[in-house]
C-alpha cells in the first residue's frame, strides 16, 4: 500500500514537475497586515486596510467615501507615515482634510486632469516606493471612463504594493479591479443631521434658514469583498466647520448661536 | 619623505581625452589659432607615430587619414587642472598649484592613512586614473626636486634623501624650465643633462647667467630648499563643453550631460562633497545666416526644440536654469535624470553651442535610520519620482498644500514636498492621537454654475450639472467678503444645503451587466454660494 502510494505521488508530482513546484507541500495562507482606517466601526467590519493590498471604497457623491479617505489618511500619519493622494480631478480640500487630522506636509498631493494622467503618476509613485498609503481619487471622473480601464493596469497597480507595506486605495463611484482589490467598502449616506436652534416645522422652516447648522451625517459602510467579521457598518461623520474660513483666530459668525472657536 | 609630485604629460591631449574617453583609441591632434590659420598645438602618442607634429597646419593634418582633428578649448584645461586640484586635496589639505599640469602635496603624517611614500604615490595614481587623467608621480625630501623628478620619470618614482642629485643628473636641462636664451646658451656649450650642469663651477656660471644661472645650478643639483606655496581650496566645480556643431536633439545632449556630470561628481567625491544645487548654462547659436544659405532643414522638427524665436543675427544667449536638490547627491545619472526631465519641460529654443555645468557642493547628507520610525520614500528615488509627476502634470500641481492665512475660501498655495526627514519633525514621541471623525468635503476648483430659485430669500430649488433638486435643509446665508483693496475682492453669500434631486428613489439600486451598482445621486448635501460680484449662483463644493 505504502509502496503503492508513493509510487503514485512519483507519478504525479513527475507529471506536473514543469508547472507546479512540490504540488503536495501544504503552504501557509499569507497573513496579511491590517492597519486602522481610523474609524472603529470600519475597522471592525473590514478589520482595517490590508497593507500589500488593493482597497476600494465605492458609492456615489456624497456618501461618506472622502470622511474615509481622509480618515484613512490621518490614521496613517499618526503613525509618522508619509502618504501620496492622486487627485483625479483636483478636488481634494485641505482645510477640511486638515480638520480631519491629515497632516499636509506629510501628505504628497498630485493634482491630474483626467484619468490618464492619474493612472500615469500612480504608476510613478507605487514604482518610486516607501509610502504609507497611497489613494487614488477617481470619484469625480465619470464612471463609464474609469469602466474602460483595463483589469491589467488593477493588476499592474495591485502587483506594485505586493510584499510592501504600502496601502493602495482607490475611491471612485463604483467597483472596477475585480478580483485585484482585497477590500471593497460600498458608502452611503443614510441622513444628514442638522443643529436647530429654533423649532420650526412646514413651510416655515425656509423662513429661518439662519437657524440651522450642518451638523454631520450618519454613513453606511457595506463590506463587498474581503475578510472581515462583517457585511455592514455605520459611523458618524461630524461636519466641521475648517474649510469654511482661514487660520485667523476669532469669534466666528453667528450660525445660529454665538460659537467661538479658535481654528 | 615630505613632498609628493603630480604631474600630467601632454596636458593639452589629455585635457581633450578626459572631456572625450573614445579619443584615447585614436589619433588626435588639437589645433589652435584664428581661422584659417589653424596649427598643431598639440598630438598625441598614435598621431605622433603617424607623423603629425606641432606645427603643421590644419590643412596638412587633413592630408592623413585616420586622425581626429580637435580644436584646443581652455575650459577643458580648465576642467582638467581642477581636477588636478581636487586629487591633491583629497590626499591632504597642504597643496601647491606649480602650473596647470602639476601640483605638489605635503605628505607629511600620512602614512598612517596610505602607508609609504610608494603606497601614497600608487594611491594618487589610481585617483588620477579615476579622475580622466594619466600623471607621473614622484616623491622626495625637497618640493623642487619631487617637481623635476615628476616631470622627468614616467610612472611612480620615490627619490630617497641624499640621492636627489644622482637621481635627476640623468634628467634633461629642459626639466629645469630655463629661458629659451639659456636654454640655447647650454646647448652651445654641450651642457644636456643636469649632472653635467651640477658639475659647472657656480661662480663662473653666475658671472655668465646670473642668479638665473645659479637658481637652475641648485636646482640641478638637487640642493633647492624653499616651503610649500598653499593653494587655496576650490569651492567652485565646474565644467563646460565647447562643441564644434551645434546640439539640437535631446539625446546628443543628454549624452553630453552625463559626461560633464560624470567627472563633476568624480571631483566632488574626491573632496568628499556632494552636489546640492546644479547650474545649467547653455550658449545658444542664434546665427541664421547659415541658416538662410541653404542648409537643408530637417523633414522632422526636433521633438524638444521650439525653433519659432528668431533673436538678431550673431548674438549668442543664453539658456540658464537652477536645478536645487532636497539632499545633496552625488548620483551622476540621477542627476542627469532630473536634468532631462527639466529640459523637457521648459526646452532651450535654439541649439547649443556650450554648455557650462556648475555644482554648489554641500556635505553629504548622515542619517541614521529610527529603529521605530516608519520608512519613507529615499530623498533621491522621491526627487527623481516628483520631477517626473511635474513633467506630466505640471511644476505647481505636485507638492503639499500649505493652508495661508486668510479668509479667502479654499486659499492655499502649493509649496515643494519634502518628507520630514527624523522623528523630530514628527512632533513628540507620543503618537498623535486620532480626531473624532469629520465629514469629508469636496472642492470644485473652478465654481459650477448653479440655478437658484429662492423663496422668502433661501434657495427652495437648485440646479446644476444637468442635476436638478429640491432643498430638503437650508442653513444660511453666511455672508464673507475681502480683500477689497485688491481687484480679486471677493463678497459671498454662502449656504449648505440638503438636496433631493428629481428622480431618486432611495429603495432602487440599478445594477449593471458587469456587476456594479450605478450610483444614484439621491441627494447630498452641498455648499453654494452667491457671488455679489458676479451676480450669480455657485456651487463650491459638496459634503462626501
Amino acid at each position: 500500500m505504502a509502496r503503492d502510494l508513493a509510487a503514485l505521488r512519483f507519478e504525479v508530482e513527475s507529471a506536473l514537475a514543469r508547472r507546479v513546484t512540490a504540488p503536495f507541500q501544504y503552504r501557509d495562507r499569507k497573513i496579511v497586515e491590517t492597519v486602522s482606517a481610523g474609524i472603529p466601526e470600519i475597522d471592525s467590519l473590514a478589520g482595517g486596510l490590508p497593507r500589500g493590498g488593493l482597497t476600494e471604497i465605492c458609492g456615489p457623491p456624497c456618501s461618506g467615501r472622502t470622511s474615509l479617505l481622509v480618515s484613512a489618511l490621518a490614521s496613517r500619519m499618526a503613525d509618522a507615515e508619509v502618504c501620496a493622494l492622486i487627485d483625479g480631478r483636483d478636488t481634494f480640500d485641505p482645510y477640511s482634510a486638515e480638520a480631519a487630522g491629515v497632516e499636509l506636509k506629510q501628505l504628497l498631493w498630485v493634482r491630474c486632469g483626467n484619468i490618464e494622467q492619474s493612472l500615469r503618476a500612480t504608476d510613478l509613485l507605487l514604482q518610486g516606493g516607501g509610502f504609507g498609503m497611497v489613494a487614488l481619487d477617481l470619484s469625480d471622473i465619470p464612471a463609464e471612463t474609469v469602466r474602460y480601464v483595463q483589469l491589467n493596469v488593477w493588476f499592474r497597480f495591485r502587483r506594485a504594493v505586493e510584499d510592501t507595506r504600502t496601502i493602495f486605495v482607490v475611491v471612485e463611484q463604483e467597483p472596477n479591479a475585480k478580483t485585484c482589490a482585497s477590500l471593497v467598502l460600498r458608502m452611503g449616506m443614510r441622513g444628514a443631521d442638522w443643529l436647530r436652534t429654533v423649532e420650526i416645522s412646514g413651510a416655515r422652516v425656509f423662513s429661518y434658514p439662519h437657524t440651522n447648522l450642518f451638523d454631520g451625517a450618519a454613513i453606511q459602510a457595506e463590506m463587498v469583498r474581503a475578510r472581515g467579521q462583517g457585511a455592514e457598518a455605520e459611523f458618524y461623520a461630524r461636519a466641521g466647520l475648517a474649510g469654511m474660513t482661514g487660520l485667523a483666530t476669532e469669534t466666528q459668525r453667528h450660525r445660529g448661536r454665538d460659537l467661538k472657536f479658535q481654528i | 619623505m615630505g613632498f609628493t609630485a603630480i604631474f600630467v604629460p601632454n596636458f593639452m591631449v589629455q585635457a581633450a581625452e578626459r572631456a572625450e574617453p573614445a579619443l584615447r583609441a585614436r589619433a588626435l591632434a588639437l589645433i589652435e589659432g584664428a581661422p584659417p590659420l589653424w596649427s598643431v598645438a598639440a598630438v598625441n602618442e598614435a598621431a605622433r607615430k603617424a607623423g603629425i607634429e606641432t606645427g603643421m597646419t590644419k590643412s596638412q593634418v587633413e592630408q592623413f587619414r585616420g586622425i581626429e582633428i580637435r580644436q584646443r578649448l581652455r575650459g577643458q584645461e580648465k576642467a582638467a587642472h581642477a581636477a588636478l586640484l581636487d586629487l591633491g586635496w583629497s590626499i591632504s589639505p597642504r597643496v601647491e598649484d606649480v602650473a596647470p599640469d602639476a601640483i605638489v602635496i605635503d605628505i607629511a603624517g600620512l602614512g598612517s592613512l596610505f602607508g609609504t611614500e610608494q603606497d601614497i604615490a600608487r594611491e594618487m595614481e589610481k585617483r588620477a586614473r579615476g579622475l580622466g587623467l594619466t600623471a607621473q608621480i614622484a616623491a622626495a625630501e625637497t618640493i623642487d626636486v619631487a617637481i623635476l623628478a615628476a616631470r622627468g620619470f614616467a610612472g611612480v618614482t620615490v627619490i630617497p634623501a641624499g640621492e636627489e642629485a644622482k637621481r635627476i643628473g640623468c634628467l634633461p636641462v629642459g626639466v629645469l624650465s630655463p629661458p629659451e636664451e639659456i636654454l640655447e646658451i647650454f646647448d652651445r656649450w654641450g651642457i644636456y643633462t643636469c649632472e653635467a650642469l651640477a658639475a659647472l663651477p657656480v661662480a663662473q656660471l653666475s658671472e655668465r647667467l646670473g642668479q638665473e644661472g645659479v637658481r637652475l645650478h641648485e636646482l640641478a643639483r638637487g640642493e633647492s630648499v624653499r616651503s610649500l606655496a598653499l593653494a587655496e581650496p576650490e569651492i567652485h566645480f565646474e565644467e563646460e563643453m565647447e562643441l564644434e556643431d551645434a546640439v539640437e536633439e535631446l539625446e546628443p545632449l543628454s549624452f553630453l550631460l552625463g559626461r560633464l556630470l560624470d567627472q563633476l561628481c568624480a571631483r566632488l567625491a574626491a573632496r568628499a562633497l556632494a552636489v546640492c544645487t546644479v547650474r545649467v548654462r547653455f550658449e545658444l547659436d542664434t546665427e541664421d545666416s547659415d541658416r538662410a544659405s541653404g542648409v537643408k532643414a530637417p523633414d522632422k522638427k526636433p521633438a524638444f526644440m521650439d525653433l519659432k524665436v528668431r533673436p538678431p543675427k550673431n548674438r549668442n544667449r543664453i539658456y540658464e536654469r537652477l536645478l536645487s536638490l532636497p539632499v545633496p547627491v552625488r548620483d551622476s545619472k540621477m542627476l542627469l535624470s532630473l536634468l532631462r526631465l527639466h529640459l523637457q519641460s521648459d526646452p532651450p529654443t535654439a541649439p547649443i553651442l556650450k554648455i557650462v555645468l556648475a555644482a554648489e557642493p554641500a556635505r553629504p547628507r548622515v542619517s541614521q535610520g529610527e529603529l521605530y520610525l516608519p520608512s519613507s520614500p529615499d530623498p533621491e528615488k522621491l526627487e527623481l519620482t516628483v520631477a517626473r509627476l511635474a513633467n506630466l502634470v505640471g511644476d505647481a500641481h505636485v507638492g503639499s498644500a500649505e493652508l495661508v492665512d486668510t479668509h479667502r475660501p479654499g486659499e492655499f498655495r502649493m509649496r515643494r514636498f519634502v518628507p520630514p526627514g527624523d522623528r523630530a519633525s514628527f512632533g513628540t514621541d507620543e503618537p498623535r492621537k486620532l480626531r473624532p471623525t469629520r465629514t469629508g468635503f469636496r472642492v470644485f476648483r473652478t465654481a459650477v454654475p448653479a440655478n437658484v430659485e429662492l423663496r422668502e430669500g433661501c434657495p427652495v430649488r437648485v440646479g446644476f450639472r444637468g442635476m436638478r433638486g429640491e432643498v430638503v435643509t437650508a442653513s444660511g446665508p453666511w455672508r464673507s467678503s475681502g480683500d477689497w483693496w485688491r481687484e480679486d475682492f471677493w463678497h459671498n453669500d454662502e449656504w449648505d444645503l440638503e438636496i433631493r434631486f428629481d428622480g431618486a428613489d432611495a429603495s432602487r439600486r440599478e445594477e449593471f451587466p458587469n456587476g456594479g451598482v450605478r450610483p444614484s445621486v439621491q441627494h447630498g448635501v452641498y455648499r453654494i454660494f452667491y457671488d455679489s460680484v458676479r451676480q450669480g449662483w455657485f456651487v463650491r463644493g459638496m459634503y462626501d
